[in-house]
């Protein structure tokens, strides 16, 4: 009996330090389920063709779903920095999902890697970094492509949760800049069936433009609710709706839309000059690879990216630390901030300790939905 | 707000309200007869629109294996049963097939149409007899052996039931949504207001399904069975009627109609796997305010939730579900001093 129990004891001490000492444990909280889930499983597609080692040493991946709920999001935050002790947390997908993650990776100083451009007050995101490319710099391509159109007046219809209202704010911010004016404002639950009345309103305000703030194939109702309306201005979608879920759903009625990306989505058309170009086309070969022609979007390359970055930075928190301490957990976050200019797929990130943003305002796309394809605009 | 503006909202507030009365029908027809608070209603409306938007791309939709294995464990439970009763192996084996036959055949079906790539209206047709396959293997499967228990055990199964399909539902037909093509492509303008086909269509299916519904409880020995049943289950089963049929019967009407519901809103919006919930509750908040046993009363809580909807939307779109579900809130007290304590009386 006592021989069973020392065996026991032995065994769980051995696995105790095989895990402390070799692996680098990463937890994920995507929304496999929910309204997000369309966003999550292509992220989670990708993961599964992470390599099983990354910077030499042996990674443990494990991904929770957290149903696009923040306090599953929360909850499994919680179950990674004190159950499994994780180096690294990589989520959610989901804005709402991923602000409450925040706070749990600040209190247990664990860097996070959000997947999802989340806005968070000043002095909270010490340990998170954003791996998609912020509202801002996405309006700053909107921007571009409105002032060559001489677009004056913008109508904003979007999501009424934390990603709807961080566009709210940048986009006019950035539109008050450049001398255009967002001068209706509605907005809708990812669960509605309708949005007459908010479509009505818009298109009773005249404005040269429409922005739809919403994601996946969910994107293309309100779309077609402005189409139907007979409103005959120029139609711009943000980087969620980057996926051809939209033209899927959408069909006729989002012909000629303006969708704002990054890069990864349209690897092959960007210029052979493009840093991106290489890594952009490596990401989609080795997806589609996968998953098939056309199964490409915007998530999945953030998937890819994070990749990419945890390549980098892994070697050089190593020299200063073991995997599952604090000085490694660290150690990762001083290399996240002095990495310096890196290529992903989705365009040129540079981390500093004073901007865990990364991307330049040159990163956006602007493509333009032709005959049910992307064209670059 | 003008007039044009108002008259909008007013044909979207009704056409959407005509969906959310036949769910609000089905909940207190369920309820009525069984007792069952049954929230997985709008579950068979996203089933019935993704299982045709399947069908369209010719592929067989992932909800007829769900059918099979559900009329298998139906079917075992009708076997087993019919064996304990009868210790007969042949009494066994005819109830557990009476089960199976329906489902089996309508996979098969299925399994045959589905990559011929038949017109719309039939594909629609099928897509209705595969949900409303369904209603009576879930009353089987997880409320037959409960029949005699509280509204409040059954309100809880009924909330399992919800998520096993939500989930399954995601298995089924993944998490990007879909639109089904519009079963009339009519634009009739009218001023400034535009009549869409499926509008029509969905006021006009609507209607013809209440007054339906009315000459089945009214004229036919069914419905008249269906009655007795929910006022009286005792007294029902004592005059022969079985208590079981009838909740069978009430389920497949159940999925029937949102089986249909569904059919009717897929053009009109992108539906996903778990766009069932909120079009459900919207009809179930219609039933509540009819206190759960007026079907003339859910017909007016629906259409009075969807132009309360409609013109939510237009003067505080941020505020719209708030004000939707707080508008429970009066109704409810409003009951509760006029009703007493019903409740316990169960």
């Amino acid at each position: 009996m006592k021989l069973k129990k020392t065996f026991i004891a032995t065994a769980l001490a051995l696995l105790a330090c095989g895990t402390a000492l070799a692996d680098i444990t990463i937890g994920v909280s995507l929304p496999l389920t929910g309204p997000a889930s369309g966003l999550g499983i292509p992220v989670n597609n990708q993961m599964k063709l992470w390599p099983s080692t990354i910077g030499g040493e042996k990674v443990r991946l494990i991904i929770l779903d957290d149903a696009t709920d923040p306090t599953n999001g929360t909850k499994n935050a919680k179950r990674f920095v004190t159950d499994d002790k994780v180096d690294i947390i990589i989520g959610s997908v989901a804005t709402p999902v991923a602000i409450p993650i925040a706070d749990v990776a600040a209190e247990s100083k664990t860097v996070q890697l959000s997947l999802s451009p989340i806005q968070l007050p000043p002095g909270k995101d010490g340990w998170t970094f954003r791996m998609p490319q912020s509202n801002a710099v996405m309006s700053h391509a909107m921007m571009g492509l409105m002032k060559k159109q001489g677009v004056k007046t913008v109508g904003f219809l979007g999501y009424t949760d934390a990603y709807g209202e961080g566009w709210l704010k940048d986009f006019t911010a950035e539109a008050e800049k450049n001398g255009i004016k967002v001068i209706a404002t509605e907005r809708f639950a990812r669960s509605d069936t309708s949005v007459t009345g908010q479509v009505l309103k818009l298109v009773a305000a005249n404005p040269d433009a429409m922005l739809i703030v919403a994601s996946g194939s969910g994107a293309a109702m309100p779309h077609m609710a402005v189409v139907d309306r007979g409103y005959k201005g120029k139609i711009y979608q943000t980087h969620a709706a980057a996926t051809r879920d939209l033209m899927r759903v959408g069909g006729k009625a989002v012909e000629g839309a303006y969708v704002v990306s990054g890069p990864a989505v349209i690897a092959e058309q960007l210029p052979d000059s493009h840093p991106s170009k290489k890594v952009a086309i490596d990401f989609v070969q080795k997806f589609e690879k996968a998953y098939g022609p056309g199964s490409r979007n915007q998530f999945a390359g953030h998937g890819y990216d994070a990749e990419l970055v945890l390549e980098k930075i892994v070697p050089m928190a190593l020299k200063k630390a073991k995997p599952g301490t604090p000085e490694f957990r660290a150690a990762l976050r001083d290399a996240m901030e002095t990495m310096g200019r890196s290529v992903v797929a989705h365009g040129v990130v540079n981390w500093t300790k004073d901007d865990h943003w990364g991307y330049t305002p040159e990163t956006g796309v602007m493509l333009k939905v032709v005959n049910g394809d992307w064209k670059v605009e | 707000m003008d007039f044009s503006i108002a008259s909008i909202l007013l044909l979207d507030g009704v056409t959407n309200g005509a969906i959310y009365a036949l769910l609000g029908l089905a909940t207190v027809l369920v309820f009525t007869v069984t007792r069952v608070i049954f929230i997985p209603q709008g579950e068979f409306v996203a089933y019935g629109a993704l299982t045709l938007a399947i069908l369209q791309t010719g592929k067989i939709p992932g909800t007829v294996w769900l059918l099979l294995i559900l009329a298998a464990i139906a079917a075992a439970m009708d076997g087993v049963g019919a064996w304990r009763r009868h210790h007969n192996a042949l009494a066994a084996l005819k109830s557990a097939l009476k089960t199976l036959v329906i489902p089996v055949v309508v996979a098969g079906l299925t399994a045959w149409a589905a990559p011929l790539q038949m017109p719309l209206l039939l594909q629609a047709l099928l897509s209705v007899c595969i949900v409303t396959a369904f209603g009576p293997l879930v009353y089987r499967v997880a409320y037959q052996s409960l029949a005699d228990a509280s509204p409040l055990v059954l309100l809880i199964v009924s909330v399992g039931v919800h998520f096993a399909m939500t989930g399954l539902g995601l298995l089924f037909f993944g998490a990007e949504g879909f639109r089904n093509p519009s079963f009339w492509d009519l634009r009739m303008s009218l001023g400034a207001l535009t009549l869409s086909g499926q509008a029509i269509i969905i006021m006009v299916t609507s209607v013809a399904l209440i007054v339906l519904l009315w000459l089945f409880f009214e004229r036919s020995l069914y419905g008249k069975a269906l009655r007795a049943t929910a006022v009286n289950r005792l007294g029902a089963r004592l005059m022969g009627i079985s208590s079981q049929s009838a909740g069978q019967l009430t389920f497949a009407m159940a999925a029937l109609i949102g089986a249909l519901s569904g059919l009717l809103i897929g053009p009109t919006t992108t539906i996903f796997y778990d766009s069932g919930f909120l079009i459900g509750l919207k009809g179930f908040v219609a039933a509540v305010a009819a206190g759960l046993a007026s079907y003339p009363g859910a017909l007016l809580g629906a259409l009075f939730v969807g132009l309360v909807e409609a013109f939510a939307s237009f003067w505080a779109s941020a505020f719209k579900e708030v004000i939707v579900f707080t508008l429970i809130l009066p109704v409810l007290l409003w009951r509760s001093l006029q009703g007493g304590h019903s409740d316990e009386e169960h």
